[in-house]
């Protein structure tokens, strides 16, 4: 757009009129995989039911199988039926429709990338999609080099378009397995894409309740005068999963827990709860602020102290009969692979100093739960006697960010009675059991934030690499060890060492 | 659950709310808003509700119905409270007004409100000429009228247009947007010319259709002709905004597929459909501050009234 070109009709007041995405279309290479089945595709389904799209959008499939476009519209249509959030209209899906290409080829095929060039190409003649695309790489990171190397070749890349025109890039996780392969990774991505043009997807960071530990932050005055280390006395950021790895041996044997979601999920929701304030909402202000509070961020030592992981064994959870994680098909019978990680964390600054921050993640746990807690110090003085105040805990507030989306603050309160005895009380903002429903998906916001070129919340290369700097120690110590995971039941909370590691100062774990 | 409360007072109400609520558990969502509803004691009352109750899976509120029924009969409440699955995502309490109680139903809402909560004040069906005048209105931050709903609805949008303050806000508005949204975007892409003069075609008593002109007019200070659509045609048909390149035109014969052309780019097609008062409701229930736009588009179909009797297009 011309600098000197003013929309008259646009008015920054304006709150009513949705964002829609500039001419564009979108290529997701791996369509047949779940995630693009489960998410992607309804979530581009949902965006155009309500009409956030551009008129004209286009979406493009990549994949080895011998398809025409129908039966590709046919798999998009099959899984927007079963998976969109929103209800199916018959004339919505038929715009949709409209724009839908397969391109069939491996990843090594050059006549597959010249269909893929020559299909864009089509696409911005008929459908007016002005050179404008984003590739979705839902792939394994193996085949990142080859792709991003083809798509340069073919002239898909981002170098060589004219003004105004471009082309973004969309990766999704493991990014890297270590430091040194994050490095190579961003290497090779960077090398065809400029950064400004790669969105990392962190799904977590699409949730509204994640955004809205920001808004809880810096939009009140309640919260930001306690939330220091002269207040708070530890952090719990837990990501709990009751389900086990049944069929993700391929991607989940030797990488674990603790690279699966701690480098990445984990410490994104650290850098979040921990990070100053951003001097405005602007994505490069808030990447600054997150690069900081990460670079502030140790692993604290030594690591057989502060640090647990286990494996779950086979067993009864939930009235169902579960197998252990060595009896599940494709994993080896003496598989190292950790499916419980817990860290303890310092961010080394004058607001956190002292302050633990504790990470948990892990497979076939209690129950499916994502939270925050911020738990606060005791009351430097109490002027009840001992007896009234026995059963009153630790005053904590909890982001749940899913499910059940809100906000838990727990306090004492007065048991009614002639005596003085004080409890923990819960008070409860919940966004709402009725609400999620139509509370946007993750993946729609990401993917309009992708074709709007609005990078806030995607984590940027730096923030990758600081977050394997943080976590490389612990992963080398447990490699070098020697000692297998401990082994945990289904359907508890891990293992014995993981309730060790907090109790050695005192602490225990929240059961969420 | 439904309770119903015949010939009471609001205390009782109070009280029976209190009492659900502690033999409930403590169900407390955390309810954003009190929207009260304006409407006659008829058929519309449970449209209304229902459309009240969706909107609340979005924006959690105390609805209050003040439902007006027979002026001439004994002054009475007969109250109605429905919680859980009967109530969207908050509580509704219906209110049946008689007598005296009809005419001044805000007696009977004022001990009602939440604490604390913004009010607002919606009347599906015909509403008053000034909303800020009116005594359920002026307690509310938020005013929303339906001008489609009303025997004459371009009357009484102009009605409004006249009597406009901070806060009053219209579900014809509303309907309008997704068609802004698209006209906004089409002037983002080059040429980047200035639009010469406008012209709006739609049904002849559609209000959106006056405020999509109003709009038009009033932001881009040029020539606008208002075109009757033909028989059969609902809502706006069609918008073109002339330029020295050629026009932009966005077209919707059939009230659900709209078709984008505007020169060198392929025609599109869009879907555009009529919105249901639930979407338009929640998409009002979004923010309760004044709508200056929505005051610069009244305030274009007032100029277009005027300029429409000195006899210049």
């Amino acid at each position: 757009m011309p600098a000197n070109w003013v929309n008259p009709l646009r008015d920054e007041r304006d709150k009513r009129l949705p964002r829609i995405a500039g001419p564009c279309g979108l290529v997701i290479f791996g369509v047949t995989g779940d995630l693009s089945r489960k998410k992607l595709m309804p979530a581009v389904y949902d965006l155009a039911n309500r009409g956030l799209l551009p008129p004209g959008f286009s979406l493009v499939g990549f994949a080895r199988r011998d398809w025409a476009d129908q039966d590709f519209g046919q798999l998009v249509h099959d899984s927007v039926r079963e998976h969109a959030r929103t209800p199916f209209r018959e004339h919505v899906w038929a715009r949709l429709a409209e724009g839908i290409r397969f391109v069939q080829g491996s990843f090594d095929d050059d006549e597959a990338f010249r269909q893929l060039a020559k299909t864009v190409a089509e696409l911005d003649e008929q459908r007016g999609t002005g050179g404008n695309h984003a590739f979705y790489l839902s792939i394994p990171p193996g085949a990142f080099p080859t792709v991003t190397r083809q798509l340069a070749e073919h002239g898909l890349a981002g170098g060589g378009q004219p003004p105004g025109v471009w082309r973004r890039v969309v990766i999704e996780k493991p990014f890297g397995h270590d430091l040194q392969s994050a490095i190579e990774l961003n290497q090779v991505v960077n090398s065809v894409f400029d950064e400004e043009s790669v969105f990392r997807i962190d799904h977590y960071l699409g949730k509204e309740t994640v955004q809205n530990i920001l808004a809880l932050r810096f939009a009140n005055q309640l919260f930001e005068p306690i939330w220091n280390a002269n207040y708070v006395d530890h952090v719990q950021i837990t990501m709990a999963e009751d389900i086990g790895l049944a069929g993700r041996a391929g991607y989940y044997d030797g990488i674990g827990a603790a690279r699966d979601v701690i480098q990445n999920h984990l410490l994104q929701l650290l850098a979040f709860t921990a990070m100053e304030e951003p001097l405005s909402f602007e994505p490069s202000q808030l990447r600054a602020e997150k690069v900081k509070v990460l670079r502030a961020t140790k692993a604290v030592e030594p690591f057989d102290e502060t640090t647990a992981r286990g494996q779950y064994t086979g067993g009864w959870q939930g009235g169902v009969k579960v197998r252990g994680l060595l009896e599940e098909e494709g994993f080896a019978k003496d598989s190292t692979t950790e499916t419980y990680a817990a860290v303890t964390l310092a961010v080394q600054n004058r607001r956190w100093a002292g302050v633990p921050f504790y990470l948990r993640t892990g497979k076939r746990l209690g129950r499916r739960v994502t939270e925050i807690a911020v738990v606060f110090k005791r009351a430097p003085h109490l002027p009840f006697d001992h007896t009234a105040t026995e059963e009153l805990g630790q005053n904590a507030l909890v982001v749940r960010i899913q499910p059940d989306e809100g906000v838990t603050l727990r306090f004492g309160s007065k048991v009614p009675g002639s005596t003085m005895e004080v409890r923990d009380v819960t008070m409860d903002f919940g966004y709402g059991h009725a609400f999620t429903e139509s509370s946007p998906e993750a993946y729609e916001r990401l993917i309009l934030d992708v074709l709007l070129g609005e990078p806030s919340l995607f984590p940027g290369n730096e923030e990758v690499e600081l977050s394997w700097q943080i976590l490389d120690p612990v992963l080398k110590h447990w490699e070098r060890s020697g000692t297998r995971p401990e082994p945990y039941p289904p359907g508890s909370w891990g293992p014995p060492s993981a309730d060790a590691l907090l109790a050695r100062t005192g602490r225990h774990w929240r059961r969420p | 659950m439904i309770v119903d409360l015949p010939s009471t007072t609001a205390s009782q109400i109070n009280a029976k709310l209190v009492d659900l609520r502690l033999r409930g558990g403590a169900v407390a969502l955390g309810r954003v808003l009190t929207l009260v509803i304006v409407t006659d004691d008829s058929t519309e009352l449970e449209d209304a509700i229902e459309a009240a109750n969706d909107a609340s899976r979005m924006h959690p509120a105390r609805i209050i119905v003040a439902a007006r029924g027979s002026r001439s009969a004994a002054p009475r409440i007969d109250a109605q409270i429905r919680v859980g699955g009967d109530a969207g995502a908050g509580e509704v309490i219906v209110l049946r007004l008689y007598g005296a109680l009809a005419r001044e139903a805000e007696t009977a809402v004022m001990p009602l409100l939440l604490p604390d909560a913004p009010i607002v004040t919606w009347w599906p069906g015909a509403g008053p000429r000034n909303p800020s005048a009116d005594p359920l209105g002026a307690l509310a931050q938020r005013r929303i009228t339906d001008s489609a709903a009303e025997r004459n609805p371009v009357r009484a949008l102009r009605a409004r247009a006249e009597h406009y303050a901070d806060g009053d806000t219209d579900l014809a508005w509303a309907r309008l947007t997704l068609w802004r949204a698209q006209l906004v975007a089409a002037l983002d892409l080059p040429p980047f010319e200035p639009v010469t003069s406008a012209t709006v075609t739609g049904q002849s008593d559609s209000p959106s259709t006056e405020l999509l002109a109003g709009w038009l007019l009033d932001y881009l200070q040029v020539p606008v002709r208002r075109m009757k659509a033909e028989e059969g045609q609902q809502g706006i048909v069609g918008v073109r905004l002339e330029r020295a390149s050629g026009p932009i035109e966005l077209y919707r014969p059939d009230g659900r597929i709209g078709t984008l052309s505007q020169p060198g780019q392929p025609t599109r097609r869009i879907a555009l459909q009529r919105r249901s008062v639930s979407d338009v409701l929640t998409e009002e229930l979004h923010r309760l501050d004044p709508d200056e736009i929505y005051a610069r588009a009244l305030a274009g179909v007032r100029q277009l009234k005027a300029r429409r009797k000195a006899g210049v297009a």
